[in-house]
């Protein structure tokens, strides 16, 4: 049944995209098609007092200029719909298709142009004259809160957006009891996920004005058309939303924007197709990123080295609007407790307003920055005690007996966090073998023997993947004995297709090349949620796999009763069922599908039913906890600040494992946007909370020189939560690396005393503290 | 100055160029990019545009064999010009040695940034045959890839290289 799973099978998408063949969202022609250009606001807090489009409007090509004013009805009545909703929100902010009447960040859109190119369009929206009368910004998250500081939206009560206290057991009597209690503050920013492809939409109405079909380079296409059909007070099924190839994801695709009301709107109102490919500049602009988080904490410790208790304060940079919820935040306090027995925690978590873009999931999404506490933390506190402290870790992992360990906290998605398989010390030894921890105090020696500052580091981390509440396959065997796949599981990159198809293939008897796979299309499935949270092989895997053993059953049926044999004597093998002991003796599944497809004005044998198809849904009763433990080897060049990662291994528990080379590739390039958080990326702000860098040359992604060959290390506990035992890998790679990073850093820089207690490390900064610690090296 | 038209936008010149082996003689804007010509005029999608200022490296396409960046390029410059794109990459219906190596490596994820690795790594190999991992590196240190890491990337190169010089794997 499962001849596919765990062997790597090469990817079905892959001929497509290497011959030029991939359609992505820009890529489709459609006659007519007019293209927008947005005007967007130049202050990152003001009030609109008029749009003057006239001139505009006399552009050449131009067709159309919209302002809030001109949109339809609903969305001058409802702004972007909040998908996710937290009670802790204190005053919910959401923005408007077009700005309505003030603007809350730079870039936020405030009139869009439709012309005959996008030449054209964007010659016309430069005389789009917006007056604007600038407001007090709230810039600086740590002032934010500050009394008489600038409310982010004209007449608010103070920034705070919501107050979470996260907490389990009595901290206060596990500190009043501790043998050492150790301190910790650290500034993080990750950034933006800079996906290669940027956002892309393309919208169509048919002729009777009812029926719009939307192409979107998005993550979540089912929650679009749904969000979208809301809005606009239309049924689902006048929305079908279709996301081709799209060119990375990484979270920011998986929310929605003002665009994606915008441009159908814009369709409706003009009767033309019409397309808006967003470019680099807009990306840094306005696509949602994770941004600045201040961490304070303190750790009890008992003298053997058990950790007692962990309490702190998190204040979360939210931006300007909360389309995603609190979900990151969230997902930051209660990925802490990690991979250790914390028996008592508190995290206060303030989310604030800035008049910045709004904070949404990066790859990862909050949990590289309480991975970076904790480990932080746990790296103090074995200082403290004078241990190693990979064998401090050890001495505090939860043990694999004690599995499933209940954490005593509420995920996000609303269960116990309960930690599902895994076994952190077994993992952690893998990778430290495989990394020769042992070896390195001799390395070490000789490096700085010879004037070389290198240093290594071990994080471990759990993470909450798999979430719900659902994921759907359809499975349908053609007439012509190839398979469709049909899901709502959209892909940017991942594989998904390969994956399922995998799945699907040993349960039917034929091979992934024999099965089409026809994702992210709303018009082919009725349902799906999306692509976040590393949710897919643990929710559409199985649904893929149940689907296709239904199918199974299904063809086993309709052949026992062609055949006239009875089921168990059949057997499945290369596409074909047959009596067992009589090859000879059997019908294709080609043929089976076009017996159940029936035969007009006949009816199907009793019993039968028709289709050789099966479209299943799997719900998950919660989240699954892949786990892993990385280990990095850094040199630091003393007089540059500059940072090589000289090694990197990871050992990575995502459960059973479908196709490994896809997970090493999702791990690997997980660890280089890790690289890219720990040593590079910074999306900057100046005090009037205006973008500043705004390129490729101001922005640093890693190139392929910075990012090491990731060694691999897999430990498969199979999750009890699904049928294949499938976890999540999908941001693994990325959430341990700014913690290891930063740790090998300081181990690196032991000799002058340089505690690193942030991310990203920039050679500036670097230099800055070796000078500052009294190891000036000009 | 608002309302000011310093340049004339609607200009057209007259072009020649080889795509992929084919002769196209059209009339173009002259403000319009190689990009956008091979893209929306000449309907070669596979060439893509990931950041339009010429860091990302995506649109990398050869002239005259000599790697460049399409959205920096305007197409009035490739007049006269042979022009490589991944369309014109593979054998036929086969997928070239390269080509081959990625699929092979999982040298690729979402595919966005691939055609750019493709037609730098098809120059650097012609000029390098014998490339160390480092030298790759450094060949493709001007391509960003958001999905891979890179790994797969460099090692899909190296065995390109190997197949190219008719080593036996």
């Amino acid at each position: 049944m499962t001849g596919f799973i765990g062997t790597s099978v090469q990817r079905l998408e892959d001929p497509a995209l290497l011959t030029g063949r991939g359609r992505f969202v820009d890529d489709l022609k459609v006659p007519g098609a007019l293209h927008a250009a947005f005007v967007r606001a130049g202050h990152a807090h003001a009030r609109i007092r008029g749009v003057d489009t006239t001139a505009a409007r006399g552009m050449p090509g131009v067709h159309a200029v919209f302002t809030f004013d001109d949109l339809p009805r609903p969305l001058q009545d409802h702004p972007v719909p909040l998908l996710v909703p937290n009670p802790a929100i204190r005053d919910l902010r959401l923005p408007f298709a077009l700005a309505r009447s003030e603007v809350c960040f730079a870039g936020e859109p405030v009139a869009v142009v439709l012309a005959d190119s996008r030449y054209l369009a964007e010659d016309a929206a430069e005389q789009v004259i917006v007056d604007a009368e600038p407001l007090p910004v709230a810039a600086d998250v740590r002032h934010a809160l500050d009394a008489g500081a600038s409310p982010a939206h004209a007449g608010m009560a103070g920034n705070l957006a919501a107050h979470m206290t996260l907490a389990y057991g009595d901290v206060d009597a596990a500190f009043a009891g501790a043998h050492r209690v150790v301190q910790g503050a650290f500034f993080q920013h990750r950034g933006s996920a800079h996906a290669m492809e940027c956002r892309t939409l393309l919208a169509q109405y048919d002729v009777t004005g009812e029926q719009v079909t939307i192409w979107a380079g998005t993550q979540s296409p089912h929650q679009y058309r749904d969000a979208y059909a809301r809005v606009m007070g239309v049924g689902q099924h006048q929305v079908r939303v279709v996301a081709p190839d799209v060119g990375g994801g990484f979270g920011p695709k998986t929310v929605l924007y003002p665009e994606q009301l915008a441009i159908p709107a814009c369709a409706l109102l003009t009767g033309r197709p019409v397309k808006w490919i967003e470019d680099r500049r807009e990306h840094f602009l306005t696509t949602y990123q994770e941004r600045d988080q201040y961490w304070s904490g303190e750790m009890a410790l008992a003298e053997d080295g058990h950790i007692l208790a962990l309490r702190g304060r998190l204040l979360h940079d939210a931006g300007a609007y909360l389309p995603w919820g609190l979900v990151v935040p969230h997902i930051c306090a209660a990925t802490v407790p990690g991979p250790y027995v914390l028996p008592a925690y508190r995290m206060d978590v303030d989310v604030v307003y800035t008049n910045k873009v709004p904070v949404t999931p990066v790859r990862g999404a909050g949990r590289p920055q309480a991975v970076f506490f904790m480990e932080r933390m746990v790296d103090l506190a074995a200082a403290a005690l004078a241990m190693d402290p990979a064998a401090f870790r050890r001495l505090n992992f939860v043990r694999p007996e004690q599995m499933p360990y209940r954490v005593g906290l509420t995920f996000r998605d609303g269960s116990a966090t309960t930690y599902d398989s895994g076994d952190y010390p077994e993992l952690q030894r893998r990778a430290l073998a495989r990394a020769d921890w042992d070896g390195f105090p001799e390395r070490q020696r000789a490096a700085r023997a010879a004037g070389r500052y290198i240093g290594i580091a071990t994080a471990s981390y759990v993470e909450g993947t798999g979430l719900g509440p659902f994921e759907g396959v359809g499975v349908k065997v053609q007439r012509d004995g190839r398979v469709l796949l049909t899901t709502g599981a959209a892909a940017q990159g991942q594989g998904h297709a390969t994956m399922l198809a995998q799945v699907c293939a040993g349960a039917l008897g034929v091979t992934p090349r024999e099965i089409d796979v026809k994702a992210a299309d709303t018009g082919a499935i009725a349902y799906g949620v999306g692509t976040f949270a590393s949710r897919i092989a643990a929710n559409a895997a199985p649904a893929a796999h149940l689907a296709a053993g239904k199918v199974r059953a299904k063809a086993l049926k309709l052949a026992a009763h062609l055949l006239e044999a009875a089921e168990h004597d059949l057997e499945l093998q290369d596409g074909r069922v047959f009596v067992r002991g009589v090859p000879g003796h059997g019908r294709t599944l080609a043929e089976l599908a076009a017996f159940a497809d029936g035969v007009p004005g006949f009816a199907l044998p009793k019993g039968i039913e028709a289709g050789l198809e099966d479209t299943t849904y799997f719900t998950p009763e919660r989240a699954s906890y892949p786990n892993g433990c990385h280990v990095a080897e850094v040199e630091v060049d003393v007089e540059t600040g500059q940072v090589r990662l000289l090694r990197y291994v990871s050992g990575h528990d995502c459960g059973t494992i479908i196709n490994p080379m896809c997970v090493e590739g999702q791990v690997q390039g997980g660890v280089a946007h890790g690289i890219g958080n720990a040593l590079f990326e910074w999306m900057r702000y100046d005090e009037h909370a205006q973008p500043v860098t705004m390129n490729f040359g101001e922005y640093l992604l890693p190139t392929a020189p910075e990012v090491p060959e990731v060694e691999h290390e897999h430990l498969e506990c199979p999750s009890p939560l699904n049928p294949l035992g499938v976890k999540g890998a999908g941001e693994g790679g990325t959430i341990p690396a700014p913690a290891v990073i930063a740790a090998a850093i300081e181990n690196a820089l032991a000799p002058f005393g340089v505690h690193v207690d942030r991310v990203p490390v920039t050679p500036d900064w670097l230099l800055e503290r070796i000078e500052a610690a009294g190891g000036s090296t000009r | 100055m608002r309302g000011a038209r310093p340049i004339d936008t609607e200009q057209t010149l007259q072009i020649a160029v080889t795509v992929n082996g084919e002769s196209h003689a059209r009339a173009v804007p002259v403000r319009m990019t190689l990009a956008d010509f091979l893209r929306h005029e000449l309907g070669l999608t596979g060439t893509h545009l990931g950041c339009e200022h010429g860091v990302c490296g995506a649109c990398t396409v050869l002239l005259d064999g000599r790697s460049a960046r399409a959205c920096l390029t305007l197409a009035v410059q490739a007049d006269g010009m042979d022009v490589t794109t991944v369309e014109g990459l593979a054998d036929g219906d086969r997928l070239g040695p390269l080509q081959q190596a990625f699929m092979d490596h999982h040298a690729l994820q979402c595919g966005y940034c691939t055609p750019g690795m493709l037609t730098t790594l098809t120059e650097f190999l012609r000029e390098n045959p014998h490339p160390t991992a480092e030298e790759v590196r450094i060949a493709i240190s001007g391509n960003l890839c958001r999905c891979t890491g890179y790994a797969g990337i460099v090692r899909a190169a190296l065995a390109a290289a190997a197949a190219l010089r008719g080593d036996t794997a």
